[in-house]
């Protein structure tokens, strides 16, 4: 297994505030804004943004969630065994905000496709648009693209990009993983 | 790997703590998703189930359709009184014909013990029993342990006490078979006639005394005499058995704690339970009801879940 890594320390912090400046750059001071993080790895994302943003805008409230999109994939039947659910969490009205969802990777566009689905359960919000930190560039299964990209990454299907959190994985990294 | 260890669900007698957990957790989710402006996921669209009653129901049928409906999976009725069952047709005809217009589920209710295994064994359909004779009632004996976690954080350690009729209840097996497997402590509560011979290698307790099992438990739960089940006399009339083993408010209200009384439904007010019990802020009866949404919709879904 070779491991090279695309993203850590002081250059995965500056991604990390350049995506809040973008972010600032067409939603003012969040008003009418909310971020939505997609279970299982997006949380922590989102959760890094939200306490970004909060510094730069401080006094000004952030509405960040948690969206678990497992009843909307659409794989089930499809896998040895279903994919158990986790938590979401979305403490406020998304009918009419303009949501930013939220993941750590982007890859075939699937996920985001469920994740659009499991949203539109909570109401209709004005706008949708899509944060990811990696997007995996050439590999889409549907018309999916992200508003805002932390890095883009060219690789093959049998690869893996692996998102570590300080939180969970003890470090902020962006990791491509390879057989051989 | 997160799945149940059983193709069907006949009993609870065929899962283990973990199969019991799996579906709690799932539960959970499901019961956050019924509080949302839009109650579906679109989980089960490409399964059909049949809900097939050959006796009479009134929750179960309305929560397994309503649970269904929630997946988005695709139902079909079926009631044994208006079928072909009544002109002389066997139970695998009329279920291989229900299956012939491509069925996925079949969840069934039958007044004999067994009829959901025998049927297992002889069609391609994933069952689900909902209740079979005085057998089993496993989404049942799950929505009710489900609500005793819900109130109390945890099943384990708890005391509970099943009265009535023990002799006909397929809630009480399958309760004590899944509240034994959580680690409560069970007992059985009536008269000696209603109260099974060997229930004791059952791992329970036994007392003929209404306000001394109620005294010992955290949890009360209060079935109904089943009239229908009963083809001699049990003891001498309802009148006295309402005095000996009827909960009421003077009751409840002497004894040393609160505790929470439940009931599988339906309610023969009155009888085994009065009113002013059932209404009371001690009565969990409506949650059990609410919950049983969300536990059968996590037994279907993880069910329809495992690969064909």
């Amino acid at each position: 297994m070779l491991k090279s890594t695309l993203l850590d320390g002081q250059k995965f912090q500056i991604t990390i505030q350049r995506l809040c400046r973008q972010l600032i750059e067409n939603h003012n001071d969040f008003a009418n804004s909310v971020i939505i993080g997609i279970q299982p790895r997006g949380i922590y994302l989102a959760k890094h943004i939200a306490e970004e943003l909060q510094k730069i805008l401080p006094g000004k409230s952030i509405l960040q969630g948690d969206l678990d999109i497992t009843f909307f994939r659409d794989d089930f039947r499809r896998r040895e065994s279903p994919l158990l659910p986790n938590q979401t969490k979305i403490d406020f009205i998304v009918e009419g905000k303009k949501v930013i969802l939220m993941d750590d990777v982007l890859w075939t566009g699937r996920t985001i496709r469920a994740a659009m689905d499991a949203l539109l359960a909570f109401g209709r919000p004005e706008k949708v648009e899509l944060l990811v930190l990696v997007d995996r560039r050439y590999s889409r299964h549907l018309p999916v693209a992200a508003d805002y990209i932390g890095i883009e990454v060219d690789s093959i299907a049998s690869q893996k990009v692996v998102v570590s959190w300080k939180e969970t994985d003890g470090e902020d990294k962006v990791t491509l993983l390879s057989d051989k | 790997m997160h799945t149940l260890s059983t193709r069907h669900l006949l009993g609870i007698k065929d899962l283990n703590r973990q199969d019991i957990e799996l579906i709690f957790e799932t539960a959970d989710t499901f019961k956050d998703v019924l509080n949302r402006p839009i109650k579906k996921v679109p989980s089960l669209r490409d399964v059909t189930i049949a809900n097939i009653f050959f006796e009479n129901s009134t929750r179960t049928r309305l929560s397994f359709e309503l649970a269904e409906k929630r997946l988005s999976a695709d139902t079909i009725n079926f009631a044994a009184s208006s079928s072909s069952v009544s002109k002389g047709e066997t139970l695998i005809d009329t279920v291989n014909n229900i299956l012939a217009m491509k069925v996925d589920m079949v969840v069934m209710r039958h007044p004999y013990a067994g009829a959901g295994i025998f049927l297992s064994k002889h069609v391609k359909a994933q069952i689900v029993n909902a209740g079979d004779g005085a057998h089993e009632h496993p989404t049942q004996a799950l929505l009710d342990a489900f609500s005793i976690r819900e109130k109390y954080g945890d099943v384990a350690g708890k005391k509970v006490v099943i009265v009535g009729d023990i002799l006909h209840s397929r809630v009480a097996l399958s309760n004590i078979l899944c509240l034994k497997q959580l680690g409560a402590e069970v007992m059985v509560c009536g008269p000696t006639t209603l109260i099974p011979k060997f229930i004791g290698s059952l791992g329970v307790k036994v007392e003929h005394n209404l306000v001394k099992a109620l005294n010992w438990c955290d949890v009360a739960n209060m079935l109904r005499i089943q009239l229908e089940r009963q083809d001699i006399k049990y003891f001498p009339s309802l009148r006295e058995y309402t005095m000996l083993y009827g909960l009421n408010k003077q009751i409840l209200d002497s004894l040393d704690k609160e505790i929470t009384v439940m009931h599988p439904g339906p309610i023969n007010r009155g009888v085994e339970i009065t009113s002013d019990v059932a209404d009371s802020k001690q009565s969990i009866i409506l949650d059990q009801v609410e919950n049983g949404v969300a536990v059968r919709m996590a037994v279907l879904y993880l069910l329809a879940g495992q690969t064909q």
